[in-house]
């Protein structure tokens, strides 16, 4: 199943949701139908002019777009190679990229008629980015959430709550996001018909991945513009955290046919990649099926999902999007893990020479951004998706330094 | 022929209804798994459909989810269940067997190897929970080495669709009585016939209904209309926890024999 060469990266994927070897509909029966509806629909809204034009009033008016492109001097500066440049997703409302997705699944759920909201949350950012939507449509939400993720994230499920949702602890298998994922496809399964299922990530059976790809490309889309705009060029290299990867491949995008831009995605090496304890698919997995579709998954010898460890909550997936599966086989991203110990060095020097606390997930990617800006000289730009704000990791953070708060 | 189309033709020349037991492979013992099996036979089981533990079983409820992270945290693993089925064999070489789960666990064993060690230790079929037809390609190892794939049609299923797996039916078609996971306690007996009458009179293979079959009253229920009953969560759920090989075997004959006559008795 080897991917051919591939000229053209922005037409992905094929009709049967598939991205070269990766992506497809590994589902039951039962979800071949409601999988089938929500393709037609979403096919159809996606040319649709009304939707689009509804699309693009939420994005400026409710979620706060465009994002700026903020040149991080000091970072820099102190760094000493390469400038980076940070694309601030961190200041949409609610405060992260997710909510890109879940205002466009929103609105398609609404179009598709479907009153009930469900979805899976990790680290609680894609669960508040549900609730917010859900709220403002007058749309009944549950989001299942691991028992483990529920405990390190007690901020973000409070906000759900605020936001009426009802949040479900889920005590299965690992009681992370892969489980919540699970659970939530199980509710799916048995109330199809009156039931949205939005899936936070660019993983799942087809056309999540193409949806909140989609969905997520106005990140890159406007990044490539404020380049041109602003700095007369396209950046020398993009950085991006992935877990599932919807941030990655929504800033992605826009450049993969950009092939002088260098695109790396920085996977959770946890403790590190030789200890076992991370998240790492893509550089420590092996092809397999998970959660719907074909990708580089983490599983034992009997192809067992093994658990993972990052930590960020949202990058504790053991799957990833079939996309970067597909881009990596391609050669056209490289996907390199960061440690614990490095994102939150990162996170650390941000906050400290730039004033800007970042999400524990998107220090991945700031200390990916630090670590290509030190190869670089000074005169070649990174840009680094600066997917959330840290607010909701500040109880991690001070608990693992042994402050309480 | 085929141990699975020899049973359904035997069934059907003695005009009796199939019973298909659902067990995960390793639960509740996995030193009585081949003891198991036999007492499912016993009991009177036509095929049995063996569990294959997944890490994530996302289209079964909290009994057989529960059953999978037992036999996992116990060890097994897809060469265990291989081990299993071929121990059993040396004892009965009538009763099909069907190795029912998720796709991971066989595509990280390598499709080609599997379908070998399959079809050595007397594997009849698989039933692939997240491998729809559509996905079914990389099946084509094990179609050439004579399992069969058994299908799932869901009262979801669209027509056009639904003719198409008519079409693509071998073995048997496992007919889910209602959109949902297993284990789940729905059933609207009518519907189902109505929805089964057609299915039968167009597919290539007998039809077995299951999801949410419980006791012997909802077995005959569906005994009336279908060829073959499966009943699985209520059977993992009775015989969770037991330890000693007796115990196991009076568990599957105080559970199976009342439904094993009900469809008798018809």
């Amino acid at each position: 199943m080897a991917t051919p060469k591939i000229d053209d990266f922005l037409h992905w994927p094929d009709a049967h949701g598939r991205f070269g070897a990766y992506g497809g509909s590994y589902v039951a029966e039962t979800l071949m139908a409601p999988l089938a509806e929500l393709t037609e629909a979403y096919l159809r809204l996606r040319e649709d002019p009304e939707f689009v034009a509804e699309l693009d009033h939420d994005l400026k008016h409710y979620v706060g777009r465009p994002s700026p492109i903020y040149h991080a001097e000091r970072l820099s500066q102190h760094v000493g190679g390469a400038q980076i440049l940070l694309k601030r997703e961190d200041l949409n409302h609610t405060g992260a990229h997710k909510i890109n997705n879940t205002v466009g699944q929103a609105l398609v759920a609404k179009r598709m008629g479907k009153r009930r909201i469900i979805a899976e949350t990790g680290a609680g950012q894609h669960g508040v980015a549900s609730a917010t939507v859900a709220a403002r449509l007058g749309l009944e939400c549950v989001v299942y959430m691991g028992a483990v993720d529920i405990e390190r994230q007690k901020i973000n499920v409070y906000r759900m709550k605020l936001l009426g949702a009802e949040v479900v602890p889920v005590t299965s298998g690992s009681k992370t996001l892969k489980d919540a994922l699970n659970e939530a496809m199980r509710d799916w399964v048995t109330n199809v018909a009156d039931t949205f299922y939005i899936i936070g990530t660019v993983a799942g059976p087809h056309p999540y991945p193409l949806m909140v790809r989609d969905f997520n490309t106005i990140v890159g889309r406007e990044a490539r513009e404020q380049m041109l705009e602003g700095y007369g060029r396209l950046p020398d290299a993009i950085t991006a955290c992935v877990g599932g990867g919807s941030n990655a491949i929504g800033i992605f995008h826009a450049f993969l046919n950009d092939r002088a831009v260098r695109l790396v995605g920085a996977e959770a090496a946890g403790e590190g990649i030789a200890t076992g304890h991370h998240a790492a698919s893509l550089a420590a997995g092996r092809p397999g099926v998970l959660h719907g579709n074909r990708t580089y998954v983490l599983c034992d010898d009997d192809g067992q999902i093994t658990e993972t460890h990052s930590v960020s909550a949202g990058l504790d997936y053991p799957g990833v999007g079939p996309e970067h599966a597909f881009l990596k086989d391609a050669g056209r991203a490289e996907y390199v893990g960061v440690t614990d110990e490095e994102a939150l060095e990162a996170f650390h020097l941000l906050a400290r020479t730039e004033g800007i606390l970042a999400a524990l997930e998107s220090s991945h990617a700031v200390a990916q951004a630090i670590k290509l800006a030190r190869e670089y000289p000074k005169d070649k730009l990174v840009l680094c998706n600066l997917s959330g704000r840290g607010d909701k990791d500040v109880h991690t953070i001070a608990a693992r330094e042994g402050i309480s708060l | 022929m085929n141990r699975i189309d020899r049973r359904f033709t035997t069934l059907k020349a003695t005009g009796r209804t199939g019973l298909i037991p659902f067990v995960t492979a390793g639960d509740p013992s996995p030193g009585h798994a081949v003891a198991l099996m036999r007492a499912l036979v016993a009991s009177g089981a036509d095929v049995i459909e063996l569990g294959v533990p997944f890490s994530d079983p996302m289209a079964d409820g909290p009994v057989i989810q529960h059953a999978s992270e037992r036999a996992i945290a116990k060890g097994v693993g897809l060469g265990d269940v291989l081990g299993w089925v071929a121990e059993f064999r040396r004892s009965d070489a009538d009763t099909p067997v069907v190795l029912m789960g998720y796709l991971n666990p066989i595509e990280i064993h390598g499709y080609a190897r599997f379908a070998e060690e399959a079809v050595a230790a007397g594997v009849d079929g698989v039933l692939l929970v997240d491998c729809p037809l559509e996905e079914s390609a990389v099946l084509a190892p094990l179609r050439e080495a004579g399992l069969k794939q058994i299908l799932l049609a869901a009262p979801t299923t669209a027509p056009a669709r639904m003719a198409k797996l008519c079409e693509s039916a071998e073995g048997f078609l496992y007919y889910v009585s209602f959109a949902g996971i297993t284990g789940a306690a729905r059933l609207s007996t009518a519907d189902i016939a109505a929805r089964v009458a057609d299915i039968r009179a167009r597919a290539k293979a007998p039809v077995a209904v299951g999801f949410g079959v419980r006791d012997a009253a909802s077995a005959k229920a569906i005994a009336g209309f279908a060829d073959a009953v499966v009943i699985g969560s209520a059977l993992v759920e009775r015989l969770a926890g037991a330890t000693e090989e007796g115990d196991i075997a009076d568990r599957v004959q105080g559970f199976l024999r009342p439904i094993r006559e009900a469809l008798d008795a018809r």
